[in-house]
């Protein structure tokens, strides 16, 4: 095996890890942006409070990250926040934190990246004052995206946790 | 009647496996010098020059001896080692019981030859006789006879394969082997991943699982059982690791653990499970015994230990973990004692498989927003990468060590994965063949 060629095995120099963060950031806080526009014009709409409809229109059933990161960013902290109350509000309510990765990753690894991402939300969700046992979570890693697009605007909306309402009533 | 010992393997293992399908070696004309061989040390490989002729044009079964030899030649020709000469060049016409006009298949560059001949038996059985020669020496250099149940007949080309291989290569062939891989079907966000079986050719597709709600990963085999472990996730619920017996399709989830478990692999003896196990935030590797189920755990760290695969003498586990703050590989006793850190290049590493041969070990390379598949040695040194696109990953082992198969996947909405492979010196990618989209496939050993 010694005879074989070798294949230019030296790694590719990273593009400006810098500025590749800073977009990032920025396409996530638009998404954000956008989530709030809509949330504020469908709430003068016809939405039963308490109803899983309102938890995701008034509320907001998701949060995002960035690329292989499992932080809070400050906008997803303000998101769980609300949930957090809302939950308090409707107390009979169990939900399921489900976490998902973008498509850049292996499968494996985005398997247990999304279990992350799960379990430190349930985790702050906790902090805040909600019952351990009405909090579970699942992991989807990169099997499940919503925006299909090669492009980050895409990736970031698929790298989220979405808090499902389990027992919702049929609406 | 000469039979040599790796002959006598496989007439058993055949008699064993396929159940009335038999081995038996034609006369061989003494003891054969050689002076057709290939070596595959070399990085840049000249295909062999191969005539294969018409199996059907022996006489005998005429429509399914042309379709055995067409699949000998194409198992050759992918391999990349073999060039199979047009047969529309062929201009002798000699019967298989006779010794071929060498001088005519020199003019035609041939520098080996295989003749064969398929027949039905008055009990339906199939018989297919094939001879190798070394057209320059004008030698036979080996040949067999095998009966066998005509829905065989797949296999009997794929074992003529392997022959013809092992007598030119001195290796062994991986032609009379299995994929088995996650199907995909329908659109980027609504995708069903079927568990799916088929020959390392593509034929023989056979869907092992078929729910539009469940979601099946990372499937790999058992060394020594018609055996495999996967990942099956019903949507809505926690992924576990399973066990499919193939032939019966009796399944059994593996351990009885609260959280997610995920990455299995067997240990090549086939007794034992490697996996992962989501612990919180962390993934921790365990082993189970399959005998006593007793579940050992190897790694506790806080962070993502996963994809865990054996060293061929089941002593060493190699594993990814981005303990050190990215995705990097690792080997340990299999104790779960000397975790070694063993990946240093510019990027992430992940999915490492150890090779079958014991001295390289394989992985998928993030890098600059690019994928690749790259092996290295155990020791983390002679890092070579085979492959570089937008996203290769996943890959897996011929069991002879020598050519690597994975799934690269296209970009966009319409983009999806399919399965590749490539030979271990970065020559010779070929796609491989499935019904429609296909990932995270895993090699069969050779059928016994």
């Amino acid at each position: 095996m010694s005879t074989l060629t070798g294949f230019a095995p030296a790694g590719f120099a990273g593009l400006g890890r810098g500025l590749r963060v800073v977009a990032v950031l920025a396409v996530a806080l638009t998404i954000a942006a956008c989530a709030q526009n809509k949330a504020q014009q469908t709430a003068d709409g016809n939405v039963t409070p308490g109803s899983a409809q309102d938890f995701v229109v008034n509320v907001g059933d998701r949060i995002f990250f960035e690329t292989d990161s499992t932080s809070l960013t400050a906008v997803a902290q303000d998101t769980l926040n609300k949930q957090v109350q809302w939950l308090r509000v409707y107390p009979t309510y169990t939900v399921t934190v489900e976490g998902h990765a973008d498509e850049r990753g292996t499968r494996q690894y985005n398997l247990a990246l999304g279990a992350r991402r799960a379990q430190i939300t349930r985790d702050y969700i906790v902090s805040q004052g909600i019952a351990p046992n009405r909090i579970r979570t699942i992991s989807y890693g990169k099997e499940r995206p919503v925006a299909v697009c090669n492009a980050e605007s895409c990736w970031s909306q698929n790298r989220r946790a979405v808090t499902v309402l389990d027992n919702a009533p049929p609406s | 009647m000469v039979s040599i010992s790796c002959r006598r393997t496989i007439a058993k293992s055949v008699l064993a496996f396929v159940g009335g399908l038999a081995a038996l070696v034609v006369a061989a004309a003494g003891p054969a010098r050689a002076l057709v061989e290939i070596d595959i040390t070399q990085a840049n490989i000249q295909p062999l020059p191969i005539a294969i002729t018409d199996f059907g044009e022996s006489g005998g079964d005429a429509e399914m001896g042309r379709q055995i030899a067409d699949v000998v030649a194409a198992d050759l020709q992918r391999s990349g080692l073999f060039k199979p000469i047009d047969r529309t060049a062929f201009i002798d016409k000699t019967g298989f019981d006779q010794q071929p006009n060498f001088a005519s298949w020199r003019v035609i560059n041939a520098q080996a030859l295989v003749t064969g001949r398929v027949t039905r038996q008055p009990d339906g059985r199939l018989k297919a006789e094939f001879r190798l020669w070394d057209v320059f020496a004008g030698q036979q250099m080996t040949g067999q006879q095998y009966f066998t149940n005509p829905d065989n007949w797949r296999r009997i080309a794929h074992i003529i394969s392997d022959a013809i291989y092992e007598r030119l290569t001195g290796e062994r062939g991986y032609f009379d082997t299995r994929i088995v891989f996650v199907d995909e079907t329908g659109p980027k966000d609504a995708r069903v991943r079927r568990l799916t079986i088929m020959d390392q050719d593509g034929a023989n597709v056979r869907h092992l699982t078929n729910n539009p709600n469940e979601i099946i990963r990372n499937p790999r085999f058992s060394p020594s059982r018609q055996e495999i472990t996967y990942v099956s996730q019903p949507i809505g619920e926690t992924p576990r690791v399973y066990l499919l017996n193939i032939e019966t399709g009796q399944r059994e989830v593996v351990g009885d653990f609260p959280g997610m478990t995920f990455a299995p692999r067997f240990s090549p003896d086939g007794q034992r499970v490697v996996f992962s196990l989501q612990q919180g935030s962390n993934a921790n590797i365990y082993m189970m015994d399959l005998r006593s189920r007793r579940t050992t755990r190897l790694t506790n760290t806080p962070s993502i230990d996963t994809s865990p695969s054996f060293s061929p003498d089941g002593r060493r586990i190699v594993f990814e973990s981005d303990r050190g703050g990215s995705q990097q590989l690792y080997v340990m006793n299999i104790d779960g004692t000397g975790q070694n850190r063993i990946s240093f290049g510019n990027g992430r590493y992940a999915t490492p498989v150890w090779s079958p041969r014991g001295d390289m070990i394989a992985f998928t390379k993030q890098s600059g927003g690019r994928f690749s598949i790259g092996v290295m040695r155990p020791d983390g040194s002679g890092e070579r990468i085979l492959t570089e696109g937008f996203h290769n990953e996943g890959p897996t082992w011929s069991p002879n060590g020598r050519v690597l198969m994975f799934f690269r996947e296209t970009p966009g909405a319409s983009g999806g994965p399919q399965l590749w492979t490539v030979d271990l010196t970065g020559y010779n990618e070929q796609r491989v063949a499935t019904p429609s989209f296909g990932s995270d496939p895993a090699w069969s050993p050779v059928l016994n």
